[in-house]
């Protein structure tokens, strides 16, 4: 089953802002199901068509949902995704270049709780054909059996076009974020992609930073039996310099590529060197 | 961001962990007032640089007092792997026991802070982790106690509990990611810092003004002009500039541009949802650098491929493009941003593959 399937109640925090409605107007056009928007002090308004709320809590006095979407700018994040998770909804972070000792008391919250939360730094989600959470272009997926996990976005619309270009449909694409700090990771991805029966084939997408491409190959090793191929970008970046993403950055010998690239291949995953590739290797 | 020596160590103090008496000096009158300050007979001169081996690489030495000008001023010369000494930290010279290691970071697979702690302080602990990793504790913090650590060997158990606590006030109070003392000196009775490093979390630095401010003076020019603009930027040092959108693809940018031979000058993310504005700061900053070719990628989502073809036509009208151009560019609003190219003289292309091997091509 997807991770999010048709018909899943969603609020999106931070929906009056200019990200916020701009993406909810494209979600809405995907087909996901907003029930509710919600900003501190805007309570009553609506944005297309959609009530809004002062306090998570009020609209699910009102409203059904099961996931948030958080577009609040990084300063006030971490009230706001306390807020939901509080309130016992999955989450979907995508705001950027939130201080990570806020992502640490984001996550022990939602670890005490039991939800699940994406991000920070993420694109969303997309189970295509069923529901979109987050901010990925609408018009480059189509429909079928190999899943995407990445901790990229661009890269990942870039991947993912390949893919339809060539035929390939998907089934879930789901960013994990660029931060140091992310919930929801590769492990968690291989878990819900083994089990989801609409998943032939999964494309994982790294990049330097941290060991979770080396624990990901270690995972899908173990308990993995559908295809596994891969990317990692950031081959030729410099040692000790943040490429962009928070979580993107070698420090002495650890988070190289080139660790990643063997630790893939070790577990018998295949890395393509150019993006490109990903399409051939699928083959 | 990470932090001189002796930076780390003014945080140390005002969380009031215990370091050696030092002073910072950048000339021989500085560093003779220093030894005026100083106990002992002998003094440690530390050159205040970031790279890491600078003690392998003579940026530390121990040496008498009358002998402490002639020494700094060698060392004020010098370059420890490419990074110029203007800086050193005169202190005094401990007598030292023992040296043990302690640091805090953030554990990013468990999510939490995780405290690091060896009774084998004063060597490279990454080196150790591969040599000897059973010698290396490694504690969950929110799982720490005086039990975690067995500490009957040290009479100042104690003493390393409040340590720890200082460290972790520190880290939370100062937004750092990392702060790391190797080694923790044990003097006669006491525990002190006498290394420093800490690194703050950039994220972080929009509520601490001070930090703020030490960022800009550590960035290159063309890193602060980018910080300004709100581009993610990072000089690397090949003839080929690139823009491009978004983390992961710019740094594939930089990996494609590679593989068939060519060298990025910089890696620059214009960022979602880059307005015509920002392109145009964008190629103002990525021309700054005497280059040899220009190679725009445009995936795009949020972004408009028309406000990316607009930005670069006004600035082609403003200012020269003097280098060889190649644009690939798809995605959001492809099809107007194209035409305005097109109306410009200016070929796009729909492969970031076949752009980067025309660019090659291009300079060489």
């Amino acid at each position: 089953m997807a991770l999010i399937p048709k018909g899943t109640g969603v609020i999106i925090q931070g929906m009056t802002g200019n990200q916020g409605s701009f993406h909810s107007r494209l979600m809405l056009d995907y087909g996901t199901s907003i029930v509710a928007g919600v900003t501190p002090g805007k309570g009553g308004g609506k944005v297309h068509d959609v009530p809004v709320y002062n306090s998570v809590k009020a609209a699910l006095e009102k409203h059904a949902a099961a996931w948030s979407v958080l577009f609040v700018p990084a300063a006030f994040a971490k009230g706001a995704a306390l807020e939901a998770i509080e309130a016992g909804l999955n989450l979907a972070l995508i705001t950027e270049n939130i201080p990570v000792h806020d992502t640490l008391a984001i996550h022990a919250a939602a670890r005490k709780k039991g939800v699940i939360v994406i991000g920070p730094n993420t694109p969303g989600v997309t189970c295509v054909g069923e529901s979109k959470l987050g901010i990925m272009p609408n018009h480059i997926f189509r429909k079928g059996g190999v899943a995407v996990v990445s901790r990229s976005g661009t890269l990942t619309y870039e991947i993912v076009a390949a893919l339809s270009a060539a035929g390939i449909g998907q089934s879930d694409v789901i960013g994990i974020g660029g931060d140091m700090v992310i919930g929801f990771d590769f492990l968690d991805a291989l878990r819900h992609f083994e089990e989801d029966k609409a998943t032939k084939a999964v494309v994982l997408i790294g990049e330097i930073g941290g060991d979770l491409e080396e624990r990901a190959a270690a995972y899908a090793k173990e308990h993995v039996t559908k295809k596994v191929v891969a990317y990692i970008a950031g081959r030729t970046a410099p040692e000790g310099k943040r490429m962009g993403h928070a979580g993107a950055i070698i420090s002495g010998s650890s988070g190289t590529a080139k660790a990643k690239v063997e630790a893939l291949e070790a577990a018998g995953i295949r890395v393509a060197t150019l993006p490109s590739d990903i399409v051939r290797l699928l083959e | 961001m990470k932090l001189k020596e002796h930076e780390g160590k003014e945080l140390f103090a005002k969380h009031g962990l215990a370091i050696p008496k030092g002073r910072v000096a950048h000339d021989g009158d500085e560093v003779a007032e220093a030894l005026r300050h100083l106990p002992g007979s002998e003094v440690v001169l530390k050159a205040q640089v970031l790279v890491g081996g600078r003690g392998k690489a003579g940026g530390v030495k121990v040496v008498p007092k009358e002998q402490a000008v002639a020494a700094a001023k060698k060392m004020l010369g010098m370059r420890i792997h490419g990074e110029a000494v203007l800086e050193l930290l005169v202190e005094e010279k401990l007598a030292i026991d023992r040296e043990l290691y302690l640091s805090l970071i953030v554990n990013r697979a468990e999510r939490c802070i995780t405290l690091l702690f060896s009774p084998e302080g004063g060597v490279d602990i990454e080196e150790l982790a591969k040599r000897a990793p059973e010698k290396i504790a490694r504690i969950p913090l929110h799982e720490f106690n005086s039990r975690a650590v067995d500490l009957k060997w040290l009479e100042q158990g104690q003493q390393l509990l409040e340590m720890v606590k200082a460290l972790h006030r520190l880290m939370e109070k100062e937004d750092a990611q990392l702060v790391e003392v190797n080694p923790l000196v044990l003097s006669g009775k006491t525990l002190v810092c006498a290394d420093a490093k800490v690194i703050l979390d950039d994220n972080a630095l929009y509520r601490h003004k001070e930090h703020e401010r030490r960022k800009r003076l550590e960035l290159s020019g063309l890193e602060a002009d980018a910080r300004d603009a709100g581009l993610q930027y990072v000089e690397l040092d090949g003839d080929i500039a690139i823009i491009g959108n978004g983390a992961g693809l710019v740094m594939a940018t930089l990996d494609v541009l590679a593989h068939f031979g060519g060298k990025p000058a910089n890696f620059l993310d214009v960022g979602g949802g880059a307005s015509v504005e920002m392109m145009e700061r964008a190629l103002d900053i990525a021309l700054k650098k005497r280059v040899s070719g220009l190679f725009i990628n445009i995936f795009g989502g949020i972004t408009r491929c028309d406000e990316i073809a607009q930005g670069l036509i006004n600035y082609r009208k403003e200012k020269q493009l003097k280098v060889p151009l190649v644009v690939r560019m798809i995605g959001t609003n492809e099809a107007e941003g194209r035409k305005l190219l097109e109306k410009a003289g200016i070929p796009s292309l729909d492969s970031m593959e076949e752009g980067a091997r025309k660019m090659v091509e291009m300079v060489r």
